[in-house]
């Protein structure tokens, strides 16, 4: 017992050079992960594309919009998904006019949103200013962190 | 057109700038997507740009070259944590080069719901006159 704890050498496994290459290749494979995931993230997503965030007291849903109405969308809560729908429409313009360029796009859209957590759906509020949509989804009382004060 | 409009939106990903012109300031930079067409009288522009306000938009006509450059209104959410970020937000940039000379004094620039909608009316061509021949 006692030269082992001199040499300061593990003896209950043998360390083979191929562990050290695997753990190698884990690491690399991890590497490439992270670099690769930001982007199909968007890639799969569903028009329009949004941006969630959260505080203590509500989950907010952005998306950019531009040119669709506040008539023009329709926003449901049920349970813990909040469903975006509508239509952007791009007006005709008067006869004889000709393209140069037409990169904008008219079209319907529609996008169920999971939310990670409990919502209250009677106080969700959507604005819709500069062709940005916000909606503001309180969450709901028994979601909400609670300051625990320590009695002493 | 009319087939064109029910059919679905499909997500894009917002085109940045490749190669900007000169960036002084830090950030990421997008090209708006657009619409141009022109008429007899105007050449006409629509551009997307979501979260811009009219007076962070600055278009410049100079020679032939139009700049459409904007900030957008920031947004307050210092003390929201991120969980699902689909789209980045930043300025918008993008230039253009006319082929037509336009009357500068009549450009009218409308922005609504995140559109830019810009005029640009062409310089009347001077109308060719019969002269006609008095013979007397």
């Amino acid at each position: 017992m006692i030269y082992r704890r001199f040499l300061n050498v593990p003896t209950w496994r043998l360390k083979s050079p191929f562990d050290e290459l695997e753990r190698m290749r884990q690491r690399m494979d991890r590497l490439f992960e992270g670099a690769v995931a930001p982007h199909q993230q968007t890639l799969a997503g569903v028009f329009p594309l949004i941006n969630l965030t959260e505080n203590k007291d509500s989950y907010y849903v952005r998306a950019e919009l531009p040119g669709v109405k506040g008539d023009g969308l329709d926003i449901q809560v049920t349970g813990n998904n909040l469903a975006i729908s509508g239509e952007r429409k791009i007006a005709a313009e008067e006869e004889g006019a000709r393209y140069h360029r037409r990169e904008r796009e008219a079209g319907t859209f529609s996008r169920m949103i999971g939310l990670p957590g409990e919502v209250d759906p009677n106080k969700v509020e959507a604005n819709l200013k500069h062709g940005i949509l916000t909606v503001v989804v309180p969450k709901a009382e028994i979601a909400k962190p609670k300051q625990i004060t320590v009695k002493s | 057109m009319a087939n064109t409009q029910s059919k679905e939106l499909k997500a894009r990903e917002k085109q940045e700038v490749t190669s900007p012109a000169e960036q002084t300031t830090p950030g990421l930079v997008f090209t708006p997507a657009v619409d141009i067409f022109e008429t007899e009288k105007e050449i006409t522009l629509l551009a997307d740009m979501p979260g811009v306000k009219g007076d962070n938009l600055t278009i410049d006509l100079r020679d032939n070259t139009l700049t459409l450059s904007a900030d957008i209104a920031p947004v307050d959410n210092s003390d929201e944590q991120e969980i699902l970020i689909e789209y980045q937000s930043g300025r918008y940039y993008r230039q253009f080069t006319l082929g037509e000379l336009v009357n500068q004094e009549k450009i009218d620039a409308q922005l609504n719901d995140g559109v830019l909608r810009l005029s640009l009316p062409k310089v009347e061509k001077a109308t060719p006159k019969k002269i006609t021949v008095k013979t007397g």
